[in-house]
This record gives structure tokens, C-alpha cells and sequence, in this order.
């Protein structure tokens, strides 16, 4: 076979025959190990294809003979770390919120599952970390609560709802001052003008003659002071955080017809160890009382 | 004057068939030799595999809480251990400034002493030159092997290939059972692999060092130099007129023949054509074909020429290591030119001055390198909260990264922005500009950390927020920047 291939004149080695444009290239043999590791590749491929999934049909595929799969093992893994969680979710279960808090481990786990629970369940309204939206989505990070901001308060809140049909649901209703006619337009501009004074605002004649308004109409639920009760659900008017927006007209038109926000309950959807778990971490959010 | 031997060796090249497009190996016999190459080689395999095989059963006390191997790579912790260096695995930029020092190292060499590192000190060269030792135990040197191999069939042949290979393995299976002892303690992982307790794992890594010592040694040898590795591919850029590599000095030795006792030597050369530097080549090759890709310049050729050269009363160095620029030299004058060398060169300089640069800089780094580090993670959901008093609030998770051997208490203060307070979730008593923290030995300890800012101090939507963590003990402060973000006026 020698013969057959071409020499080079300058090196006298012999070449493959293949010439570009006047250059010829020199044969420099492969040795043969290196051939037969390839066809050792070639034979491990086909025997890979037929111990594990490879090819394609139009539906599915070729399931190899040792019946391994991806999701198989991926199964098999959850399954093992859910057997892992079983153990904690039971003690979660039987302990108390507070014996929750007491235990690194359990408050670890706890965290790290109502993290979980919240951003399936809550953030579509309360945004992840509970940041809170616009339109009266509360932020459940900060130090204001409209139910108060215990574990007690937070997890009966997860529990039961915002208004609504359960016997236990929280309930409060604002009256809507202007659109059943109870006060004048300029009343209502009065009682906002009054309102912005309770967390800072200078006094004119208008927010004066509100305060009697306040005083007349408001207190019941506000507070005398304008600071909340949170047995009733009437929010803190004396802080800087506004459900609605701060600015006079924006105060003015919650006045006139109020909106109002609901959240459903949880119990039933949820289970009873998601929801102590969920008290914990919005608790642990940074405004827990 | 002693007879010489004269062997028929031929040099890889010439028995190869060069016309297939696939070529046969041609198997290599080494013949055994001595001299000074010979033995500055078995110095090198001595200290090394030595190096190799003991460096994992030192030990190094650290204290309770740390393994006491002197070398040891913690994979399953994440430590690196060096006597009494540490590393972390954000720090493993010291095994990046390790890799160049060795590069420029072998780039250094080379341009000196050619392919000294591939003649010497190359795990390859070292195994082979072991296996090779091994192997003339057992089946004889150059002659006895090849006449076995020739020879048909009979059972004393095949005990000693059988137990060759035996040998084989247990020095392989020895080199792959120190390899798993680098990673997990020597004293437990070695008992454990010997007594079949050690896991899959373990088992699988052994296994396959076992395997690629045994085939890469036993079997592989010069075909991983001439095929497999990069090395000899560039060597020629590594290479200049000052480096020193293996030469026949043909000027001297041409034109070669065979040579009676006492026959006059005018109008011939020095070479004999005994073809001994063919015979004890470990990679086959022949050197008088001038220097070329396959020589891992291990100067074997030279010890068996100067035997030679002893014997007929010639002088020696018919083949020795000589730079391009002396050989142009000699050839030109006909004879021997008075040489030169020249070790300060431009390239050799710039290797010399980047390794003690790297070196340097990891050695300083080394030495003044804290034991102490925090990482600051600005929280951004939210990105910050406004509370009802109106002042700002930010969350952080704070890692701090105690890298000692104690348990360590911290002072963590916020340097910027100026009238924030910091607030530790845990460590509900401490409010203000600093609050105390402590982490355990050799250990992340990691905090949530509020800062609160009142609205008048908030001069801008993003603030720059710097937390500087101070050990007590030690004086020593880390500092890190973030921010601290708030509403758009």
C-alpha cells in the first residue's frame, strides 16, 4: 500500500494525495489505538443507547432497558427529602407558634417553608417579601398593622380572612360619607385637611373646622386620636403609611366611598402546619409586634 | 579497550510503515543504562514518588477542630490544607497563581535545558521509568524481552508477564489509594479501602487512578509523549539557539561505521554506529536524526554514548546536551568551538522576573491575607420600607466569615449612611451604630441585619451603606459597601 501514495520530493514522506492549490498534504499515521478507542466510544454509545432513554419516537421514547429515568431519579429524590420534612411538619403541627420561635431548627424550618407557602400563596397580592402593592395591598414588612401585628393576630388573620362570609372573619366596614350623603363635599375636604394634621400637617381653618367633624363621625373606629383600633380594624391615620395614598385628595376620596380590600381564608386551603409557618415568616418579615 | 556491544536497534520511525493511514505501534525495549543521566533520573524518581507517597501521612496539629493532615483537600468541607496555610474556597485563586508559577516554571526550563521537565519530572516519565524498573525485574532487560516476545508459546513466558502485571497493579493500586489520601485523612481513607468499608465513591476514584497509572505507565508510556500530550507540539516556540537539548554532534561522529580494534580513525568519525543510543531510548527514537517531536530530552542516549565512547578512547559528549548556537559553532569550525552559554536571556529574564512577581504577590498575600471577611447582601424585596414614623428602613443578610480557629466576637458598625441605626434580628438588645456579634471557629455565621434611617437623613434614592466588622482581639476591621435604597422624592 505503500506504493500507492505519493512522496513528498523535499522530505521524501509519503502523502495522503490530497492536494490544495499545489500544496499536498503529508501523511502522518494515526496510530491504530487511537482508531480503536474511537470504535470503543462507537460501542459504548450503542450500548448506552440500549441500557438508558436516547431515541426519539413521535410520542415518547425508547425507555432502555435498565428503566432509568431522569424523572424517575428526580422522584425518587423528592420522595426522600419529603420523608425528611415529614418528621419536622409533624412537630410544627403539634408545637405552639411560640415553641416554634423557641427552637432554632424548628424557626429554621419554619422560615424556610413559610417562605415557600408565601410566594405560592400571598405575593400575588402582597408582592414577594411582602413589599405590598398599590391600590391597597397592605406592606407586610413594615411596623403598621390593621389587625394588629402578634403572632396570635397575624396567624388568626391567615386563618379566617378579611372580610369575609366565615364566622370568624375579620369585618369592618367604612361608611361611604360622601356617596350616602352624610357629609357635604366641603365637609369631607375639611376632614382630610384634618386627617394630614395627625401625622405632621400644619392646621388651617379647614382642617379646624374638620376636627369637629372627626370628632363627630370618625373617632369610633379611629380612635380619638386618630391612631387605630385594631380590634375594629380602623387603621392608624397619625403615621406616614397611607392603604390608599397620603396626598388630600387621594384621603378625601376614601372619605367619599371608601375602598376596601378583602383576603380570603386560609383554613382549608391550607394546611394547619403552612399557616403557622406562614405566621412566622410574616411575623419575621421586619414588623412583627 | 572493552569490547562494545553493537544492537541492531532501529528507531521507531524506520520500522514504522509510514503508508497506511492508520499505523501499527512499534513496541519500544529500553535497554538498561548507567551514568550520570541515569543516575540524576533515579534521584528525581526517588525524591518525587517519595514526595508522592509520604506527604499525606504528615501530620499537622490544628487544633480540635480541624483535620491534622499536613496536605490535605477537604472536598466535602471545603478546605484546602498546607501545613500551616488554610484556604477557603473563595481564595482559590492561590491554586490560579500556582498553576502560572508552574507554567512559567516549565516555560523556564525549557527555554534553558530543553524538555527537562518532560526528561525528569513528569508524573509520565516518572510512573514509566518506574514500570520500566519493575518490568526488567521480572522479564530481563532489552535482549531477554525481546527474545520472550519472539519466542512461541511456553508456559515460563506467560508467569512472568503474568506476574509483571501483578506487580504492575499493586504499584498502581498503591499510587491510586495515596491519590483518595490526598482528599479524605490518610489514616482513615487507606484502612478503609484495604479493609472494602470505603464508600462508592472512594472506590470509583481509586479504581480509576489504579487504571489510568496501570494503562498510562505499563501500557501507554512513550505513545502519551508522542500522541497524546500538547507539549512537544510547541515545543519549538519554547526552544531557541541558547536552550540546551540533546544533540549528536555530527560534525564528530560523521561519517559513522563500524570500527575494528586498533584500525586507524582519520577520515571517519567518532560514531561506531553501535546504535546504543537507539537501544536505550524510552520513546524509540534515533538522536543522530537531529532533534525532533519525540525526544523528551531525558539524556539516556548520552550515558550510553559516553560508555561507548569510554571503551574505544574517544573522547566523550558525541552526544550531550548542547546549545544550536554552539553546535552552528562547532559545525562551522570542522571541530569542537570553544562554547558558550548564555542562561541571561531576554525570555529567560522575563520568566525569571513574572514568577518572582506571582510569586511575591501570593506570598504577601499570604502573609497579610485576614482571617477575617464579611459579605454584605443588600435585601430587594423589598428594597426598603417605609415605616409609620416615616424614617426608612433596610434589610441585609450579613455573613461574616471567621477563618480562625476560636470562637470570635465581632463589633459590627455602620459606617454610612450617617443617623442610620442597625438593628440584629436575634440580638434584639442591640440598637444604635454597632451591635456585638459572635461567630464560631472556622465557620460562616450569618445574620439578618436592619438598618434604619429617619426621613430627614435621607438625602438621596441610593445611598452608599458601609459596615465595618471589628475583632476585638485581634484589632483587625473588615469593611464592605452597599447600599441603602429609599423612595424617589
Amino acid at each position: 500500500m505503500a506504493g500507492d501514495l505519493d512522496r513528498d520530493a523535499l522530505t521524501g514522506k509519503p502523502t495522503t494525495g490530497h492536494e490544495w492549490d499545489g500544496i499536498r498534504e503529508l501523511n502522518n499515521p494515526l496510530p491504530k489505538w487511537w482508531l480503536y478507542v474511537l470504535y470503543a466510544t462507537i460501542l459504548w454509545a450503542a450500548v448506552y443507547v440500549v441500557l438508558f432513554p436516547a431515541i426519539p419516537w413521535f410520542s415518547g421514547h425508547s425507555r432502555g432497558v435498565l428503566g432509568w429515568s431522569m424523572r424517575g431519579e428526580f422522584a425518587e429524590r423528592w420522595a426522600e427529602g419529603r420523608a425528611k420534612q415529614s418528621e419536622f411538619q409533624a412537630r410544627i403541627v403539634a408545637a405552639s407558634i411560640e415553641e416554634i420561635r423557641a427552637d432554632p431548627r424548628l424557626l429554621n424550618y419554619a422560615l424556610a417553608g413559610g417562605r415557600a407557602a408565601f410566594a405560592d400563596n400571598c405575593a400575588p397580592c402582597h408582592a414577594p417579601g411582602g413589599a405590598g402593592r398599590k391600590g391597597g395591598f397592605p406592606v407586610l414588612a413594615d411596623d403598621d398593622w390593621l389587625w394588629g401585628g402578634t403572632l396570635e393576630a397575624i396567624e388568626q388573620t391567615i386563618r379566617h380572612g378579611v372580610r369575609g362570609s366565615g364566622a370568624e372573619s375579620r369585618q369592618s366596614v367604612m361608611p361611604a360619607f360622601g356617596a350616602d350623603g352624610t357629609l357635604t363635599e366641603a365637609q369631607i375636604a375639611d376632614v382630610a385637611a384634618h386627617v394630614l394634621t395627625l401625622s405632621g400637617g400644619a392646621a388651617d381653618d379647614s382642617a379646624n373646622r374638620g376636627k369637629a367633624i372627626f370628632a363627630e363621625q370618625c373617632t369610633a373606629c379611629h380612635g380619638a386620636d386618630g391612631k387605630g383600633v385594631a380590634e375594629l380594624g380602623g387603621p392608624n391615620l397619625a403615621d406616614r403609611i397611607w392603604l390608599y395614598g397620603g396626598a388630600k385628595h387621594e384621603i378625601a376620596a376614601q372619605i367619599a366611598k371608601p375602598r376596601i380590600g378583602v383576603m380570603p381564608a386560609w383554613q382549608g386551603r391550607l394546611d394547619p402546619a403552612a399557616i403557622k409557618m406562614l405566621a412566622v415568616y410574616v411575623h419575621a418579615l421586619g414588623g412583627g409586634k | 579497550m572493552d569490547a562494545v556491544e553493537i544492537d541492531d536497534a532501529r528507531s521507531v520511525k524506520v520500522q514504522r510503515d509510514d503508508g497506511p493511514m492508520y499505523a501499527s505501534r512499534v513496541r519500544v525495549y529500553p535497554k538498561a543504562v548507567s551514568g550520570q543521566f541515569r543516575r540524576l533520573k533515579w534521584a528525581a524518581l526517588i525524591v518525587l514518588l517519595s514526595v508522592y507517597y509520604v506527604l499525606p501521612w504528615l501530620r499537622w496539629d490544628r487544633g480540635p477542630d480541624a483535620p491534622d493532615q499536613a496536605v490535605l483537600a477537604d472536598m466535602v468541607h471545603g478546605r484546602f490544607y498546607f501545613f500551616w496555610i488554610e484556604i477557603w474556597p473563595q481564595q482559590v485563586y492561590y491554586l490560579t497563581g500556582l498553576l502560572l508559577l508552574a507554567t512559567l516554571g516549565v516555560f523556564l526550563a525549557s527555554s534553558i535545558a530543553g524538555r527537562a521537565w518532560c526528561g525528569y519530572a513528569c508524573p509520565q516519565t516518572v510512573w514509566t521509568d518506574l514500570f520500566l524498573w519493575v518490568e526488567r525485574q521480572i522479564e530481563g532487560d532489552r535482549g531477554a524481552r525481546i527474545r520472550r516476545d519472539k519466542a512461541p508459546y511456553r508456559p515460563g513466558n506467560l508467569v512472568r508477564k503474568f506476574a509483571k502485571h501483578a506487580a504492575w497493579l499493586v504499584v498502581a493500586a498503591v499510587t491510586g489509594g495515596v491519590w483518595i489520601a490526598y482528599f479524605v485523612d490518610a489514616r482513615v481513607a487507606v484502612p478503609a479501602i484495604v479493609e472494602g468499608r470505603a464508600s462508592t465513591t472512594v472506590y470509583f476514584f481509586f479504581a480509576l487512578f489504579t487504571a489510568t497509572t496501570y494503562l498510562l505507565a505499563g501500557w501507554a508510556r512513550e505513545q502519551v509523549c508522542t500522541y497524546m500530550c500538547p507539549w512537544p507540539r510547541f515545543q519549538s516556540a519554547m526552544l531557541d539557539e541558547d536552550s540546551f537539548v540533546v544533540t549528536y554532534k555530527a560534525w564528530r561522529g560523521e561519517p559513522r561505521g563500524r570500527h575494528v580494534k586498533d584500525a586507524s580513525w582519520e577520515g571517519r568519525g567518532d560514531c561506531i554506529a553501535c546504535n546504543q543510543c537507539v537501544a536505550v531510548c524510552p520513546t524509540g527514537i534515533d538522536i543522530r536524526d537531529g532533534l525532533q517531536l519525540q525526544c523528551i530530552g531525558c539524556g539516556l542516549c548520552v550515558d550510553a554514548c559516553n560508555a561507548v565512547m569510554a571503551k574505544i578512547g574517544r573522547p566523550p559528549e558525541l552526544i550531550g546536551y548542547a546549545t544550536e548556537r554552539n553546535a552552528q559553532a562547532s559545525r562551522a569550525a570542522g571541530g569542537a568551538a570553544p562554547a558558550r552559554t548564555r542562561l541571561f536571556r531576554p525570555r529567560t529574564v522575563l520568566y525569571v522576573m513574572l514568577m518572582v512577581a506571582i510569586g511575591g504577590a501570593m506570598l504577601w498575600s499570604l502573609a497579610f491575607r485576614a482571617a477575617l471577611d464579611i459579605n454584605v447582601l443588600h435585601e430587594r424585596n423589598p428594597l426598603f420600607v417605609a415605616l409609620s414614623d416615616g424614617s426608612v428602613r433596610n434589610g441585609y443578610t450579613v455573613k461574616i466569615l471567621n477563618m480562625t480557629h476560636d470562637r470570635r466576637v465581632y463589633t459590627l458598625a455602620v459606617r454610612s449612611p450617617a443617623g442610620a441605626e442597625i438593628r440584629v434580628v436575634g440580638h434584639e438588645g442591640a440598637e444604635g451604630r454597632s451591635a456585638v456579634l459572635a461567630a464560631e471557629p472556622d465557620s460562616v455565621a450569618t445574620f439578618r441585619v436592619y438598618l434604619t434611617l429617619p426621613r430627614a437623613a435621607l438625602t438621596g434614592e441610593s445611598l452608599p451603606a458601609i459596615f465595618a466588622l471589628t475583632d476585638g482581639a485581634r484589632g483587625e476591621t473588615a469593611l464592605r459597601q452597599t447600599v441603602f435604597r429609599g423612595p424617589a422624592k
